[in-house]
């Protein structure tokens, strides 16, 4: 598939992805922003209160209805974290024109909906409604604290927090509980006014609509959208590797223990290290999976990621409390033999056919597809799925050996049981 | 071969019945690179107790998702590696009332089907691979157990069902899987994984005949007899009209189910469906007045869902999330669904909904995954999944209201509940 990506107006990027073979049409609107303390709580909030109302549809129930009559149109406010940068917004899905009973075209009116959104919300005073605000501060709350209910998910996050103590990675996409709490609403419709006029924003569609008629809807969806001095995206500065590696422990009263291992990354050949993670323990075809479960059976679980923008490997596997030291080592044993090439030709091929099929497949879902774009936009990269799949193809034993030899234990974190009670 | 095309929404289907009885559907999708199987078996967690060979077994809980583990072991070594290898994407999981094996893939795909039917088909395990899986699945269930969305929802269905072996978790407990041995295995894979009893659907751009082909070659020529099952008696009436745990959430959580009337297979099967999910959608859905009045005042928030679900002998209706007040809540959509019932559904409230809903219904259709699970759901309990905009035409705000009549009352709710564990 061939992506084209134009500029409409100054920060302002459409990238525009033709697909008929699909039933519906995807539009996403994305404020790409530098992810920091100070502003990723109400950046987080300004999406949810926008979902609230606009002018037009001033409520839930005359949004919903307005969403209903367009054939059960879905749009979603998101919220995402980007290498070090946050991105705010809306996704919208909708069936595609070819596919409403009555030929409704469906394009205009779901890209002006979206344009309202962002640009014409309901206001009062000179500010987002107060009810609205206060509901969704609530919510937001929640939905920080909730993490916790994930244990996999919350035993995640810890370990990328103590790994990257002090650096933008490690704050939280929804921000933190305590800076959410102290927004006031005057704070917020400020910062909402500087979000828009300021921060980049990415628009991308993906559907059977021509690029000249999607150009025009957007760009009178987005006509009064105000514009000033754009700010610069974040670039990522790799993670420094810790001289010895820390230790965090957590307790809590849970059956299974959470064991995460983080590791850092000293070379910069991305391609070679992508099939290193997927060595070690990126698919169900690897050395974590085939061991640390198949063999030894010591969990369900057991993966890791490369994360490419920060040069780091995470580990997260859920294991019996009294396992902890065989889970340690076993993992480390795995890694030492990516280190030293102990593997077979199989491996490296299904690990290479596992990243091609990733690749190739990402043209056959709108979703992957505008979370992919939207990742290359938000890090300055400009690779299709196709360019990476090539780059992985062209990767030597010697390159993964080398690179994974710059891999070493930064962070491990583990959440275990409180004592049986008395 | 059989090929039906759906004008209205744009897809054909080919479908063929083996002479070993297998089903066979291939959904074609032109202009995509990635194709996708999933072979299916009419055998799930709740089909614990069958009649083979004239005697009546009592089968461990958790035994069928412990077998589609072990399914995946050949003489040879293990499937998943060899899909894997060519860059399939292999998994399965194991429902209530079906087991089902899958993968998606660009390259290789007949080889990978090949695999797929061939370590379906074939048993092999040993006691020692047996045992080994304990471990495995043991920390499965300690996972799921630590997951609050699992308790809540299992919990829901035995506060729910009496008898009815909905009320068994899926995976089972540590203690009953510790009774599964490879001969337990072996009786239930000759008993539910004979062709007869399964159905493949292979969604993407590949020539059906080869699939049909493939399937003649590598699957048994003969197949075994329908086995009858016992799901337990069911009453009208639930166990429990209340259910709690403390857990470490962050919130208190609730799910509040209905037991409703359940359909027996058939056309109408899915058009209980349609009528289910529209009830729900009026009743508490994102556009309802209630959502909207609930939200306003905090009771509850973007976490609050719902759905209607059935399987066979049974039928159920729920909706929650976090709410510090469930009780409440509850009250409330009782309440709605009483008024609805004696004031009837808005008409143009219910065309915007049915609109809605038959655009999520073709929005479906973008997934693979969503279509073979259609497909074989269809297959199992007798209706045409693909045929939803004819049924969605026929039906009507006053049979909504019917159901909600029937069905949506205080004396078929029940209330699940996780609390907060004080530190």
């Amino acid at each position: 598939m061939e992506a084209n990506r134009i500029q409409l107006a100054d920060g302002v990027y459409l990238t525009y992805l033709p697909g008929r073979k699909f039933k519906t049409s995807l539009l996403s609107a994305q404020f790409v922003t530098p992810l920091q303390q100070e502003t990723a709580g109400a950046n987080a909030l300004i999406s949810a209160v926008l979902r609230r109302g606009t002018v037009g549809c001033p409520d839930m129930g005359a949004l919903s209805a307005k969403l209903d009559s367009l054939y059960g149109a879905s749009i979603d406010y998101t919220v995402r974290k980007k290498g070090e940068n946050q991105c705010v917004g809306f996704v919208a899905g909708f069936i595609d024109d070819r596919f409403a009973p009555q030929n409704e075209k469906l394009l205009e009116p779901v890209s002006g909906l979206l344009g309202e959104l962002i640009c014409d919300p309901i206001t009062r005073h000179g500010r987002f409604v107060p009810e609205y605000f206060e509901s969704e501060k609530t919510n937001l709350v929640d939905a920080i604290r909730s993490i916790l209910n994930d244990k996999r998910d919350y035993a995640d996050a810890r370990l990328l927090q103590s790994l990257c103590k002090e650096e933008a990675y490690a704050i939280p996409r929804l921000g933190s509980e305590k800076d959410v709490e102290k927004l006031q609403p005057q704070k917020l419709y400020a910062q909402y006014k500087k979000l828009i006029s300021t921060a980049r924003l990415e628009l991308l569609y993906c559907g059977s609509a021509d690029l000249e008629r999607v150009e025009q809807a957007l760009r009178a969806a987005f006509s009064t959208l105000p514009r000033e001095r754009v700010e610069e995206i974040a670039v990522a500065l790799p993670h420094i590797g810790r001289e010895k590696a820390q230790y965090v422990e957590e307790q809590m009263d849970v059956t299974q223990g959470k064991l995460g291992m983080g590791f850092s990354c000293g070379s910069d050949d991305t391609a070679a290290l992508l099939m290193g993670n997927t060595l070690f323990g990126g698919s169900s075809n690897s050395k974590l999976f085939l061991n640390v479960r198949e063999k030894l059976s010591l969990c369900y679980y057991a993966s890791s990621v490369y994360h490419r923008q920060k040069g780091l490997i995470t580990v997260s596997s859920g294991i019996e409390f009294e396992n902890y030291q065989k889970s340690y080592d076993e993992i480390l044993a795995q890694l030492a033999a990516v280190q030293q090439g102990d593997w077979e030709d199989w491996e490296i091929e299904g690990a290479k056919a596992t990243l091609l099929n990733a690749y190739t497949s990402m043209n056959d879902s709108q979703g992957k597809l505008e979370n992919f774009y939207l990742g290359q936009a938000a890090t300055g990269h400009t690779e299709t799925p196709s360019e990476l799949a090539e780059e992985v193809m062209q990767v030597t034993p010697e390159r993964i050996c080398q690179a994974m030899q710059t891999v070493k234990l930064d962070t491990v974190y583990f959440l275990k049981g409180k004592e049986a009670a008395e | 071969m059989k090929q039906t095309f759906y004008d209205r929404i744009g897809e054909a289907v080919y479908r063929e019945t083996l002479e070993n009885g297998l089903q066979i559907y291939v959904v074609s999708k032109p202009g995509y690179t990635k194709k996708y199987a999933f072979f299916a078996t009419r055998y799930g967690g709740m089909d614990t107790r069958f009649c083979l060979d004239g005697t009546w077994e009592d089968t461990p809980a958790g035994i069928a998702h412990y077998l589609e583990h072990k399914m995946f072991d050949t003489r040879e070594g293990n499937a998943l590696q060899e899909l894997a290898k060519n860059g399939a994407e292999p998994n399965a999981f194991t429902a209530n009332a079906m087991t089902g094996y899958y993968f998606d893939s660009t390259e290789h795909f007949e080889e990978n089907l090949r695999i797929l039917l061939s370590f379906v088909s074939i048993p092999y395990f040993t006691d020692e691979s047996v045992a080994k899986e304990q471990g495995i699945i043991g920390q499965e269930i300690r996972m799921i157990e630590d997951n609050p969305d699992w308790q809540i929802y299992t919990r829901m269905l035995q506060a729910m069902y009496q008898n009815h072996a909905a009320r068994t978790s899926i995976a089972g407990t540590v203690e009953s899987i510790s009774h599964i041995t490879a001969q337990t295995l072996y009786d239930c894979h000759r008993a539910f994984y004979t062709p007869s009893n399964m159905v493949l659907t292979v969604v993407g751009d590949v020539d059906p005949q080869h699939v049909v082909d493939l399937a003649n070659r590598v699957l048994p020529k003969l197949s075994g007899p329908v086995i009858e099952r016992d799901y337990g008696e069911e009453p009208e009436e639930v166990a429990q009209k209340e259910i709690s745990l403390a857990m470490e959430v962050s919130a208190p959580q609730f799910l509040i189910g209905f037991k409703c009337k359940p359909v027996a297979p058939g056309p109408d099967y899915l058009r209980m469906d349609i009528i289910g999910d529209l009830a729900c959608d009026i009743l508490l859905g994102d556009s309802s007045p209630l959502y909207q009045r609930l939200y306003e005042k905090g009771l509850i928030n973007t976490s609050f869902g719902g759905a209607f679900e059935m399987m066979p002998g049974v039928a159920y209706l729920y909706a929650g999330g976090d709410s510090k007040d469930a009780h409440t809540v509850s009250a409330e959509i009782c309440k709605e669904a009483r008024r609805l019932v004696e004031e009837g559904v808005d008409e143009e409230f219910f065309q915007r909904v049915k609109k809605a809903a038959y655009g999520s219904e073709l929005r479906g259709l973008n997934s693979f995954e969503t279509i073979a699970v259609a497909m074989t759901e269809g297959y199992f309990n007798g209706f045409d999944p693909l045929k939803f905009p004819q049924e969605f035409e026929t039906v009507t705000a006053e049979d909504v209201r019917a159901f909600l009549a029937e069905n949506i009352t205080e004396e078929h709710a029940v209330l699940s509940l996780i609390v907060p564990k004080e530190a």
